[in-house]
């Protein structure tokens, strides 16, 4: 029977017991040990997050920079394509401008050239002309040397007027 | 009383300090309970001997007890022997080697309600049960059987007319209660200084415990109360759960200051039930009270004229903790009666023959190795089943009803 009965005695020391081991724990041992548990999830749970995030972020960046770079390359495609054009432009240009000048300079040239060949062809027409000239001085002088060769000629001049 | 206030100081101080002084309260524990054993036997017998010799070592063996047990000469008693073991007692009897009695003698603490006075000495003036002390004695047959009952003077008969004194002795129990409640204290106390100052991954006595709270925690209260409310609940269910666990497993432990049978008495069981019972009656929300008045999806004609399912529903609010109670009690004693029953065996066989005797102890060994092991997984199963049921009920009194019924 005192088995099953429980006694005074008892029942009193251990609600006193059992109360006070309650409450020091409650105090000391349960609420730094859950607050540290339930502390020490969350920085857990915050790193996990973190760590997430910052994956998130480093994707991000990484696409954002393959995004600079493709855009950079497409520029710097650009800006070559426009330089390469740029170039073969002046150079069309220099080649225009050389060609023209070159032409200008050899129709300058040759201008100068039939300038310089009329003059010295006038120039020797003229010496021609001259030259014939005093040939014919000569001859003329060496036949009207005396005067029935004087005589000769006028009478053929004046044959020939009198046929005019 | 004052050795044992004087003890208890030195080992309540030490909780506060770090874990280095625990070693010593346990030191300091068993040295005072060593020397606690001195003055009663020295008072034991007035034996000239005995009294003059004042070596604690001598003292503590006490001889000349065979005209006192008369009982022992009547051979092995296997009922007496479990009884004593699941029994609360006065004194704390750890072994008899030959004639010497290895007890350690407890406080009585009695109100007498005829006197209306608090009478308190130390229980080693019983010698055993055999003397009176103060008209008080431990009776040993009838109804008050092992309780200490008020004598007619100059005699060991109880005196029937004078009524019973209510007996708040420091017993073996109490003790028991006390040696769990210290451990208890020193380890989470300083698991949870560990846990402010290092914040970090848990080490060493933090590792073994972590584990069970977070089982406790994640396992059973939050699922059976919720999110919401679950940390209002967590220190009693932690302390319920580590005091039965501790307990029950103290209990298995055959050398002192284990053994004593305390999660496997009703007294100890009924404060732990009334503590769920009491938390979950003030925790009860309206739709608690509502349901055992007026139980939703019942047929009306059950509630009226006559209130058949409230008076279920409130005889429900009673058996629910003293289920509890009748639980935990049961198990830890049963296992205790069957362990004890084996040994038993051992010493009944070996007082007909000794090589009987020797013959059963294999096999009753054997069984007894069985049944500590499966005690040892009881010790965890009763402590979660009690601990769950508790936040099971706690869960029932703060739910809040959708009105869907």
């Amino acid at each position: 029977m005192e088995l099953v009965s429980p006694g005074i005695g008892l029942i009193f020391w251990m609600s006193l017991a059992f109360g006070l081991v309650l409450f020091v724990l409650g105090k000391y041992a349960w609420k730094p040990i859950l607050k540290a548990l339930k502390e020490r999830e969350q920085s857990i749970d915050d790193a996990l997050h973190a760590a997430d995030k910052a994956r998130e972020e480093m994707q991000q960046l990484k696409f954002d920079n393959e995004k600079l770079l493709a855009e950079a390359k497409e520029e710097r495609d650009v800006i070559l394509r426009e330089a390469r054009k740029l170039r073969e432009k002046l150079l069309e240009d220099s080649r225009l401008k050389a060609n023209e000048e070159a032409n200008r300079i050899l129709d300058a040239a040759r201008e100068s050239i039939e300038n310089e060949k009329m003059a010295a062809l006038t120039e020797l027409k003229n010496q021609l002309a001259s030259l014939s000239i005093e040939i014919a001085e000569k001859i003329l002088k060496q036949r009207l040397a005396d005067d029935p060769r004087q005589q000769a000629l006028v009478e053929t001049l004046m044959k020939d007027v009198r046929f005019n | 009383m004052h050795r044992f206030a004087a003890l208890f100081r030195n080992l309540l101080e030490p909780v506060d300090m770090s874990i280095k002084h625990w070693k010593r309260a346990l030191f300091i524990l068993s040295l005072g309970l060593v020397l606690g054993i001195v003055p009663a036997h020295g008072q034991h017998h007035g034996d000239i001997t005995h009294d003059s010799v004042p070596a604690p070592a001598e003292a503590i063996a006490h001889a000349g007890h065979e005209a006192d047990h008369g009982h022992q000469d009547q051979g092995f008693n296997a009922g007496e022997m479990i009884t004593e073991h699941i029994l609360d007692a006065h004194e704390w009897h750890i072994a008899d080697i030959g004639k010497l009695h290895l007890t350690v003698p407890l406080p009585v603490i009695l109100w007498d309600r005829d006197e209306g006075q608090l009478v308190s000495f130390c229980s080693g003036k019983f010698h055993h049960g055999h003397e009176s002390y103060r008209g008080y004695m431990l009776a040993h047959e009838g109804p008050n059987k092992g309780k200490i009952v008020k004598v007619l003077p100059g005699t060991m008969e109880q005196d029937m007319d004078a009524a019973l004194p209510l007996d708040f002795s420091f017993t073996k129990n109490v003790l028991g209660i006390f040696v769990s409640i210290i451990i208890l204290l020193v380890v989470f106390i300083s698991a949870a200084r560990r846990y402010a100052r290092h914040p970090g991954a848990p080490k060493g006595l933090q590792s073994v415990l972590e584990p069970l709270i977070l089982f406790i925690r994640d396992d059973i209260v939050i699922p059976s109360i919720g999110e919401k409310r679950y940390m209002r609940y967590m220190p009693f269910l932690l302390t319920l759960f580590f005091f039965i666990f501790l307990n029950n497993l103290l209990g298995l432990v055959p050398i002192f200051p284990g053994g004593a049978n305390v999660t496997g008495n009703i007294a100890v069981t009924m404060v732990l039930a009334l503590f769920t019972f009491v938390i979950t009656s003030f925790s009860g929300n309206k739709a608690y009270w509502m349901h055992i008045v007026n139980a939703p999806g019942v047929p009306w004609w059950l509630k009226i004229p006559v209130p058949l399912m409230p008076i279920v529903e409130l005889i429900g609010v009673f058996t629910k903790p003293f289920v509890l109670m009748v639980r935990l009690f049961a198990n830890i004693t049963a296992g205790h009666i069957i362990m004890l029953g084996f040994i038993s065996l051992i010493f009944i066989f070996g007082e007909m023959h000794a090589a009987l005797g020797y013959g059963v102890s294999v096999i009753s060994i054997a069984f007894s190795i069985f049944m500590y092991l499966l005690e040892l997984l009881v010790a965890f199963i009763q402590a979660y089943v009690f601990t769950l049921l508790s936040a099971l009920y706690f869960g029932m009194a703060t739910e809040e009803h959708a009105h869907e019924h």
